[in-house]
């Protein structure tokens, strides 16, 4: 196994002095993001970012990813002690998740909901492990009709499979692309769409657009909803997690179900949100009485957190081996990144080895702390709810301030984050997506300079998309995604009149 | 063994009312926002329409796919104006009550005056004046708290940003005479 060899050489990267305390920072301020309503994991690693712009890119990615781990163990707590879903994703674990809470089970459902997020995160690495440098290596043969044709199998899949109205989704989509656009165009040199500014030379940064949108709007979003809240304080005793994990093995299926989920919605961009619900719902459909989930079934927590972690996990796959994100988190890594000069893409595996597989173990080292961590620390963490909004919502406001400016020393781009926070309230509230426009932004360029070079290879012909068998299947794929809500409704047409219907049309 | 002796409580003095009057409705926004990026689009596809859409010796021109995007833009924005405008149901969902409006002006004034105030005197004098008087005047906590609190915070990003990480922040006048 040669991943297995380069695997035990990320542990030695990782395993110095240094960059354990950064990955217990942040783990610790992870589960801080992931605790306090009105920020979560794509905010809490974008405002953190420029404390990483001075590391080296092993340290900063250990620390990044360490956040997004905390994030996603610190969104459990809240749900189930304050019935509060910290993250979208944990909205399915508040149905017997605080249930059991209210039954005087805090600590059951909290260890749980750990336990199984370790788990799903933990079936994810193991996917990473072998399947990325597979996938890596494969797309190593990837020319630039290749790598378009799978940029447009990301966006279809987007408007074909996204929940929301598909033209909002077109919407968010061609924005974030267009705006990527704006500046110097790399191919040429000449200034596009800039209007003779000079700020807008520079083009618009991606991290200060999502700082922007998911920082200060979820702020403004946050202040809307009336803040009160009431809960329970649990603490966590060794008796009651050496119970739980002795009835693990009791729910595997439901364990293995989720974890198979979390990782097929991560890698496609699904999303933890629908992953965990999807995980939810099947555990709910295939129990033997389906009535008693909801009531505070141990069940209905362990199958929704094993789904969003291995999701959640999963998405850094198509980031690490191909440079497209599952997740906006993923892509907030991605943006990384490239800050810190490495250039994403299948190419990492080779050039960056110390990189990727440091990144790798830290996902397997990341999960068993964290687990550690929560476990031991959750009263601590329930006690920073009560710490009055009013004292987190300005300190919020400049910690994202601070990350804006940073990224490219300009106080242009601090207006600019104002001015996306404004965008990202309302988008969010008529409901059009900032997954799609994020993901966009980030790989706008590098779309267009695929889709430029193929069409300069091939003197303008758009055949060359279907010039070999491969990207002639994910051109073909994309598109089918991209009209897959048009071909369900043919089929469904096409397979109504032989039931018994008297008249057709 | 139960764990839940201890409750923990956090009320929330400056709630918006429930029963508050809608300000505005959805249907009313999603027809600004709609109208608002066709203009973008139509804008920027003017732009690109100049730098050129066709092609040239070495294939298209920078304005080609910008162009077609700013395309696709204003045909998703004018199908969300349509569907907005024809849209059957006239009591459509409040955007935002006159409540809530309120508590959010009340956190973007102050950010967008935060903003302003780090232009001219620096971001660690305008955090410092944001915390503490956000806190005050907000959140109604004591004023010592307030300034202990933004003072340390920012002391904190201080140390943190300038001195550990050299993440250099804007200054003003004040860290102009303390020799900053």
């Amino acid at each position: 196994m040669e991943a297995f060899g380069l695997l035990l050489h990320g542990f030695a990267v990782l395993l110095t002095g240094k960059t354990l305390v950064l990955m217990m920072i942040g783990l610790v301020l992870g589960i801080f993001v992931g605790v306090l309503p009105g920020l979560g994991g794509p905010n809490g690693v974008a405002i953190l970012l420029p404390l990483t712009f001075t590391m080296d890119p092993t340290s900063a990615i250990v620390m990044l990813s360490c956040i997004y781990w905390g994030a996603l163990f610190g969104g459990a707590i809240t749900s189930i002690l304050f019935n509060i879903p910290g993250e979208a994703w944990s909205v399915a674990t508040t149905f017997d998740g605080y249930p059991m809470a209210q039954q005087g089970r805090a600590a059951e459902a909290l260890t749980a909901a750990f336990t199984s997020s370790f788990i799903g995160s933990l079936v994810a690495v193991l996917l990473i492990t072998f399947l990325a440098p597979m996938i890596s290596s494969f797309a190593l043969r990837f020319g630039p009709p290749e790598f378009f044709a799978v940029y447009l199998l990301t966006f279809c899949s987007f408007v074909g499979l996204g929940r929301e109205a598909r033209h909002k989704t077109v919407i968010s989509m061609s924005l974030g692309l267009l705006l990527a656009g704006i500046g110097m165009d790399t191919v040429s040199g000449q200034l596009r769409m800039t209007f003779g500014t000079a700020e807008l030379l520079r083009g618009i940064n991606f991290l200060v657009a999502v700082i922007g949108l998911f920082g200060i709007s979820e702020i403004l979003l946050t202040m809307e909803e009336r803040l009160a809240l009431r809960g329970h304080a649990a603490h966590i005793s060794l008796r009651v997690v050496l119970s739980v994990w002795r009835d693990l093995p009791r729910y595997w299926v439901t364990l293995l179900r989720s974890s198979f989920i979390g990782c097929w919605l991560g890698i496609t961009p699904g999303g933890a949100i629908a992953a965990s619900f999807m995980g939810y719902n099947l555990a709910k459909r295939f129990a033997k009485e389906p009535e008693s989930f909801g009531k505070g079934r141990i069940e209905g927590v362990f199958a929704p957190e094993t789904a969003a972690h291995a999701s959640g996990t999963s998405a850094l796959l198509p980031m690490l081996a191909l440079g497209i994100p599952g997740s906006g988190t993923a892509a907030i890594l991605l943006g990384g990144l490239m800050v810190w000069g490495l250039n994403p893409g299948p190419l990492l595996f080779v050039e960056h080895k110390d990189f990727v597989w440091g990144l790798i173990a830290s996902m397997y080292l990341g999960n068993v702390v964290g687990l550690v961590l929560v476990l031991t620390t959750v009263p601590v963490f329930a006690s920073i709810l009560r710490v009055p909004f009013a004292a987190v919502a300005p300190m919020i406001v400049v910690s994202c301030a601070i990350g804006a400016y940073a990224i490219q020393n300009a106080m242009f781009d601090i207006w600019l984050m104002l001015g996306f926070g404004v965008v990202g309230y309302v988008f969010k509230k008529i409901g059009i997506p900032l997954a799609p426009f994020t993901l966009a932004l980030v790989l706008g360029n590098r779309a267009e300079d695929a889709f430029r070079l193929s069409m300069i290879g091939s003197g303008g012909d758009l055949k060359v998309f279907w010039s070999n068998g491969l990207v002639g299947s994910i051109t073909t794929l994309a598109l089918l995604l991209l009209f897959w809500p048009l071909i369900e409704k043919l089929l469904a047409r096409a397979g109504r009149p032989r039931r018994a219907r008297p008249a057709p049309l | 063994m139960t764990d839940t002796d201890l409750e923990i409580v956090v009320e929330d003095p400056t709630a918006p009312e429930e029963d508050s009057p809608s300000l505005v409705g959805t249907r009313t926004v999603e027809i600004v926002v709609s109208i608002a990026l066709l203009l973008l689009a139509v804008t920027l596809g003017y732009d690109n329409w100049r730098t050129g859409i066709s092609w040239d010796s070495t294939g298209p021109e920078p304005g080609y796919f910008p162009f077609y995007l700013s395309v696709i833009l204003a045909g998703g924005s004018l199908y969300g104006l349509i569907a907005a405008l024809t849209s059957q149901d006239r009591t459509s969902d409040t955007f935002v009550t006159r409540a809530q409006a309120r508590r959010v002006l009340a956190v973007f004034v102050p950010t967008l005056l935060f903003c302003l105030a780090t232009q001219f005197l620096g971001l660690y004098v305008a955090s410092f004046l944001l915390i503490a008087g956000f806190m005050r005047a907000i959140g109604k906590i004591a004023l010592w708290k307030s300034l202990l609190t933004a003072f340390a915070f920012t002391a904190i990003m201080f140390v943190t940003f300038d001195v550990a990480f050299d993440v250099i922040m804007p200054k003003g006048p004040l860290e102009a005479v303390l020799g900053r």
